[in-house]
């Protein structure tokens, strides 16, 4: 009785970590979303040659039953984040937990038994399921699962999206000359990043963020025979690799920061774990700092962020239905994911509560800023809509910099439909004009292509942000997020983040512009390419409109507080089932809606359209007129009047160098100079030191010892050497050669070696 | 049956290879297939034993020597004969004994100039003796000649079917292995001879050690001959130039067995022999090792860069790999060493593939000069594409074997044993993580140049080059099945090896310092090697968190 007091009381002491091992039995077997898909990879692997259809029937119906699944999970949790009544797991930590008296706490910090308890929990606990892995030293490594908000919302959009898309490619690459293997690496790659978001620890989530790396470059690299597209594919995998260094050594930080306040364990890659004990101080903050910097790292290669997004526009190379997917709706925003899924990691490391900038913020910013200026300079109309990502992916990391979360997870809920409408629809134009150069091939599809032009006008409208599109909604909780809005007040966040507001919306204009001039040159104008092109079939244009639906509508999920006209219960729906309140959560306060701050960025947006729009439909249509032919920019621009936006022009064209810099200095030295010089040092010297050491001691051996080793020499070689002989003369040359000297020399230096040895110590 | 394993199953394990190359000795050369057919029964007959063995091992203590034997040897010198095994030979001899059957079934038509099925198979065989019996030695003298044992048939397998450059890469092979087995010898025998112990049993040797029988001078003297002499089995920075030009040289199979079993009877003499013996003195090492280990990491791959071969490329890469092993072992924790024995069969299982690869492409296209090559996916997709998966493997992909091997070892880094300096291998951890990169460097620069691409015009329409054949699938089809195996499940391998590792490792070693009271390191006898000084806490993982890397 005594001893079952003592463990209620440890349990009740312990570090609550707002998960739960009870919940609907589809929350639970949230494992099975990711298991479909793996299943259709080995089906198709094996049988899908074989089948009538190649093996993409297998792909749609499974990932079809995963998005079915996803659904009946996303409404399971619907209800449990409202009323969910189970036991909330707790964990006895080595340090008092503040909050509960430290003395009791630490009496049982020892009490391996009674490491983990029960209480009675809250609504909105995470669903925990684990199974263990592999063992060693005593601590179990698990795999399971931890599906709350985040992982909801991520299973449905990426089941969504990956549904979608299969159903384009079966029109879009039918004939190709691998389209198995296509839908194989899709189903994959499903697979892996549904295992990615329902990721319970760290390491699990390493192994699927590398193996959504491996499908990416897989399929970048599809069509292989042509030399650009391995070289794309190679690009993604390898900066991703620089980032994935960030990632190693951040997990590997966490694990063992971990196991410090956890007794009786030397490390945990517990997500809940590790957040909740972030979350309560009793980590080093200067491991969390390091950690985060670390998996900051491993961010901006998956997300392409600023230094290391140049993969990303060259990933641009795989098919276009990969783009949708995996470099624009889903594998890109795991870094993302990541974030939000350590935020409590990331909150304490970054400080991000109560301050004006910080790494994050500041790159997310950049990268919002880099990547929308270059998207002015491509004719390639899918690298407007990468850098477009890269710009988006700069947001969406800003909003978590600046505490705004729910924001940041919106922005990326709204634009894996509007981004992913844009691809699939430039893909559309493509094709049909069998090229994707908007320059030179594009332009006027607006009357053969109006599913397509409808479809992508819509999701340029989204993505610019001008109400009532999603963009529009996702966007502003962003800039309110920041609390940098000063001019009416301030909008509450977690600090005055006025220089992320500005980068913000700053990128808002570009963003409106260049959209402008993507839609003028691909649909507006006369046609500049070659045959007619026409309208894509069914299979193309239905997951076309449905996107652009959601691209409509997803913005109402989560309508600001206090709108007037919308009844509350319709209000902030998003951020009430996705954003955790739970203790593996940061205490993140929330920004207040800003009409004024809602008007001036929207002006910005149309000011932005506006400029760009009397450039291309009204000076470029003039003077297309003029010249007889459709032009795409006007033969006397900025450019060529004035020498400094020249400078500029060539600067943004050449992708600030960076290219350059990564691939031709340090791949090219390190391939080049530097390995020709560890190759020259291992021959010329070690080699060397190793081959005059051998020819000197043969000299020295055959002075000194030749009578002794003729001794040794008969007995044992030369038997060992006619059991297996055979061979003929090459044998025997090798016996009588000078093989068995030297290892009899080596052999009596040895001994006498011994006995020196043996002597002096 | 059980009883019957129990006494006899190691031993004939060890010498039915032996047995199998009296038959053979005794069939005339020109009877080629009954010589086929006598070694590779043989080698499948010591997989049974072998897979028995597995069987009824005793799961739950894998800590403990099973089957073992110990029966007095040659007196004079108190060498016994002493077979016995846990969880970390296990795994190795499994490996051993897949690797071998699958070889003669790969060399089944293709035996390598000038041919003579008989002579190959028979060193084969006896390769096969000294691979299982070293993991199987429990007695340093046993060990050794096992040790050796190994030496003269790969000699022999280089020098007479070797490349154009055989007699330079032989000798060199040899000798620069023998000249460590020298120094190891005299490790050996200085161990024996200054702790006086009873025989040359490891558990003896170790226990008079702990005994406090020799001084910590000679303690790290003789730590670092057996270093040297497994160090260059390995083999570690800057000891490895023997073996770019051994695998360049060495018939395919040679290569095989080189990479998949005899690069690690030098790791496995470290965590067998040298850290269990001598845990004082391996402190001291630690870092040197741990240094030599990231060296070899950065240093093969950059190296790996430069090559122009395919095969001598594979083989920079080992040094690359067994880089990582290394840097497991020198952190000596628990984690570490799993992560090496786990990386041991790893790299056995798909650098041997990538070697069976580069066999068959040597094969097809006659050549192995990157350059000239190009578009194995055309030609043949299946090869292509197994080639894609050992190159995914080996840059340590999670999901398949190389992962759990470099990741572990990696992580251990982080927290190395008590007495090991924090700081110097947090910043090897880093080092070794850019590692990782390199290595995805050159392998998918590889991939790219043999695999993508369209065919050479020179190769383009040969009718050499075909898809893979029936006997590659059979060689190849256990060893892809288990990189996915442990790929997905490393369970597979760190279930045998955990219980072994933890109890191979000196107490001080894995004691938590921080819990540790003053008595108890007492009665440990944890000398002021590892930094045991209680109450200031130093040493604790919580300042190891503190100091963040």
């Amino acid at each position: 009785m005594t001893e079952l007091l003592t463990l209620a009381a440890s349990t009740a002491t312990g570090l609550p970590l707002g998960i739960t091992e009870g919940g609907s039995w589809l929350l639970r077997n949230a494992w099975l979303i990711p298991f479909l898909p793996g299943l259709s990879f080995v089906g198709i692997l094996f049988f899908g040659k074989r089948m009538p259809r190649g093996g993409s029937e297998l792909g749609v119906a499974f990932v079809g039953l995963a998005f079915v699944l996803s659904l009946l999970t996303a409404a399971a949790w619907i209800d449990h984040r409202d009323n969910f009544e189970g036991e909330e797991v707790h964990r006895a930590v080595a340090v008092a937990v503040a909050e509960h008296g430290g003395e009791s706490a630490e009496g049982h910090a020892d009490e391996g038994e009674s490491a983990e308890g029960h209480v009675p929990g809250h609504p909105s606990l995470g669903v925990h399921n684990t199974v263990t892995w592999f063992e060693m030293n005593d601590v179990a490594f698990t795999v399971g699962t931890l599906v709350d908000g985040p992982a909801v919302m991520m299973l449905v959009v990426v089941t969504l999206v990956s549904l979608l898309v299969h159903v384009y490619s079966t029109e879009y690459v039918a004939g190709d000359r691998r389209y198995t293997h296509f839908f194989a690496f899709l189903s994959l790659f499903s697979a892996s990043m549904l295992l990615l978001v329902v990721s319970e620890n760290t390491l699990q989530l390493l192994v699927s963020w590398e193996l959504v790396g491996v499908c990416s470059f897989v399929l970048i690299g599809h069509w292989w025979e042509e030399k650009p597209n391995s070289d794309a594919a190679l690009k993604a995998f390898l900066t991703n690799r620089v980032g994935d260094i960030g990632l190693i050594i951040g997990v590997a930080i966490l694990f063992f920061t971990v196991g410090s306040a956890l007794p009786g364990q030397f490390g945990s890659f517990s997500i809940a774990e590790t957040n909740a004990l972030a979350g309560t101080g009793q980590l080093s903050h200067t491991a969390l700092v390091v950690a985060s910097c670390c998996l900051m790292a491993a961010v901006m290669s998956k997300s392409g962020q600023f230094l290391l997004h140049t993969w990303l526009p060259d990933a641009m190379a795989g098919p276009t239905p990969v783009s949708a997917l995996i470099h624009a709706a889903t594998m890109v925003v795991a870094g993302v994911f990541m974030i939000a899924r350590m935020y409590g990691v990331f909150f304490e490391g970054f400080s991000i509560g109560g301050s004006s900038i910080n790494l994050m913020a500041l790159i997310g910013g950049i990268t919002t800023l880099i990547g929308a200026c270059l998207a002015f300079v491509q004719r390639d109309i899918k690298k407007v809509l990468a850098y477009s990502t890269i710009s988006q992916l700069g947001y969406m990391v800003m909003a978590l910099g600046v505490g705004a979360w729910t924001a940041a997870l919106f922005h990326l809920f709204t634009h894996a439909f509007f981004k992913a409408c844009l691809f699939l629809g430039a893909g559309s134009a493509a094709h049909a004009v069998h090229s994707f150069d908007m320059k030179s091939d594009m332009g006027g599809l607006r009357k053969v292509m109006p599913h397509t032009y409808r479809t992508f006008v819509i999701g340029s409208i989204a993505l610019a942000g001008l109400p009532p599109l999603a963009g529009f909604w996702s966007k502003d909780e962003i800039f309110v997020g920041t609390g940098g809005w000063g001019l009416f007040g301030g909008t509450g966040g977690n600090g005055a983040y006025t220089f992320m507001l500005v980068m913000g919306v700053t990128t808002a204009a570009l963003t409106a512009a260049y959209m402008t001039r993507c839609v003028y040159l691909t649909f507006f104008g006369e046609f500049r390419g070659h045959g007619t092109p026409h309208e894509s079939g069914p299979r193309i244009v239905v997951p076309l409109w449905i996107l652009a639906g959601l691209a409509i509508v997803a913005g109402f999920g989560n309508l600001p507080k206090g709108l007037p006209l919308v009844p509350e219960s319709l209000q902030e729906r998003f951020g009430h089932f996705v954003e955790p309140v739970a203790s593996y959560f940061p205490g993140i306060s929330h920004g207040t809606p800003s009409w004024s701050l809602a008007t001036a960025s929207t002006l910005v947006v149309l000011s932005g359209i506006a400029v760009a729009g009397w450039y291309y439909f009204v000076k470029v249509e003039a003077a297309s007129k003029a010249a007889g032919e459709s032009l795409t920019e006007l033969p006397d621009g900025l450019t060529t009047k004035y020498p400094l936006a020249r400078m500029g022009h060539t600067f943004l064209v050449q992708k600030y160098y960076l290219d350059h810099l990564y691939t031709d200095v340090i791949a090219g030295g390190t391939k080049g100079p530097v390995a020709a010089a560890a190759y020259k040092i291992d021959q010329d010297v070690i080699d060397g030191v190793v081959n005059a050491a051998g020819e000197n001691a043969v000299k020295a051996g055959n002075l000194v010892y030749h009578r002794f080793d003729q001794l040794v020499v008969d007995g044992i070689v030369n038997n060992s050497g006619r059991a297996s002989s055979g061979a003929g003369g090459e044998l025997r040359k090798i016996q009588t050669g000078k093989v068995q000297d030297y290892a009899a020399i080596l052999f009596a230096s040895a001994m006498v070696l011994a006995g020196v040895l043996i002597v002096i110590v | 049956m059980e009883n019957l394993l129990d006494g006899w199953g190691l031993t004939v394990a060890t010498f039915s290879p032996m047995v199998g190359v009296a038959v053979m000795l005794l069939i005339p050369r020109d009877q080629e297939d009954r010589h086929k057919l006598v070694a590779l029964v043989t080698s499948l007959w010591v997989a049974l034993v072998s897979v028995l063995l597995l069987i009824e091992f005793d799961i739950g203590h894998t800590d403990r020597l099973q089957f073992a034997v110990d029966k007095v040897w040659i007196d004079v010198i108190s060498s016994h004969y002493s077979l016995g095994i846990d969880g970390i030979s296990l795994p190795l001899i499994l490996l051993t004994v897949l690797i071998v059957p699958l070889c003669i079934v790969y060399s089944w038509n293709h035996f390598p100039e000038p041919h003579n099925p008989k002579a190959f198979l028979i060193l084969i065989l006896v390769l096969e003796t000294g691979m299982v019996g070293t993991f199987a030695a429990q007695d340093l003298v046993l060990f050794f000649v096992f040790f050796e044992l190994v030496l003269l048939p790969m000699f022999f397998m280089i020098a007479v079917w070797g490349g154009p450059n055989r007699r330079y890469a032989s000798l060199k092979f040899f000798l620069f292995t023998l000249f460590g087995s020298a120094l190891m010898l005299v490790s050996f025998l200085a161990l024996f001879f200054l702790t006086g112990a009873e025989s040359f049993v490891f558990t003896d040797l170790a226990d008079a050690v702990a005994a406090h029988g020799v001084s910590r001078t000679a303690q790290l003297w003789i730590f670092g001959g057996m270093m040297l002499g497994f160090g260059i089995k390995v083999p570690m920075f800057p000891f490895h130039t023997w073996l770019p030009d051994a695998h360049t040289e060495a018939p395919t199979v040679g290569s095989v067995i080189l990479a998949a079993v005899l690069l690690k009877l030098g790791t496995y003499g470290f965590i067998r022999i040298a850290i269990p013996i001598l845990p004082e003195a391996a402190v001291e090492w630690a870092p040197w090792i741990g240094m030599l280990a990231v060296i070899g990491i950065i240093y093969g791959a950059l190296s790996c860069l430069a090559q122009t071969d395919m095969k001598r490329l594979i083989a920079f890469s080992s040094v690359a790999h067994m880089g990582f092993v290394m840097l497991g072992i020198s952190t000596l924790t628990d984690f570490g060493i799993n992560a090496a024995v786990m990386g041991m069969v790893a790299h056995g299982l798909i650098t041997g593939m990538l070697f069976f690869l580069a066999g068959s492409v040597k094969e097809r296209y006659h050549t192995l000069e990157i350059s000239r090559l190009g578009g194995l996916l055309v030609q043949a997709p299946r090869m292509g594409w197994i080639f894609g998966l050992c190159v995914m493997a080996s840059l340590g992909l999670p999901g398949l074997a190389g992962f759990w091997g470099e990741f572990p070892a990696i992580l251990s880094a982080y927290s190395p044993a008590n007495g090991v300096p924090v700081e110097t291998f947090r910043t090897f951890m880093v080092i070794a993580a850019v590692g990782t990169v390199l290595a995805a460097g050159y392998l998918l620069w590889l991939l790219q140049r043999i695999a993508f691409g369209t065919p050479p015009e020179e190769f383009a329409d040969d009718p050499h080059i075909t898809d893979t054949s029936r006997e590659e699938w059979i060689a190849w089809a256990p060893m892809l099945a288990l990189i996915v195996a442990i790929g997905v499940y490393p369970n597979l391998v760190f279930r045998l090896s955990d219980g072994a590792v933890d109890a191979s490792l000196h107490e001080c070693l894995t004691v938590n310092a921080s819990e540790l009271t003053a008595d108890q390191a007492e009665a440990l006898g944890c000398a002021d090697v590892y930094n045991i000084s209680v109450g200031d806490g130093h040493g604790g993982d919580a300042d190891h968190a503190a100091a963040g890397g």
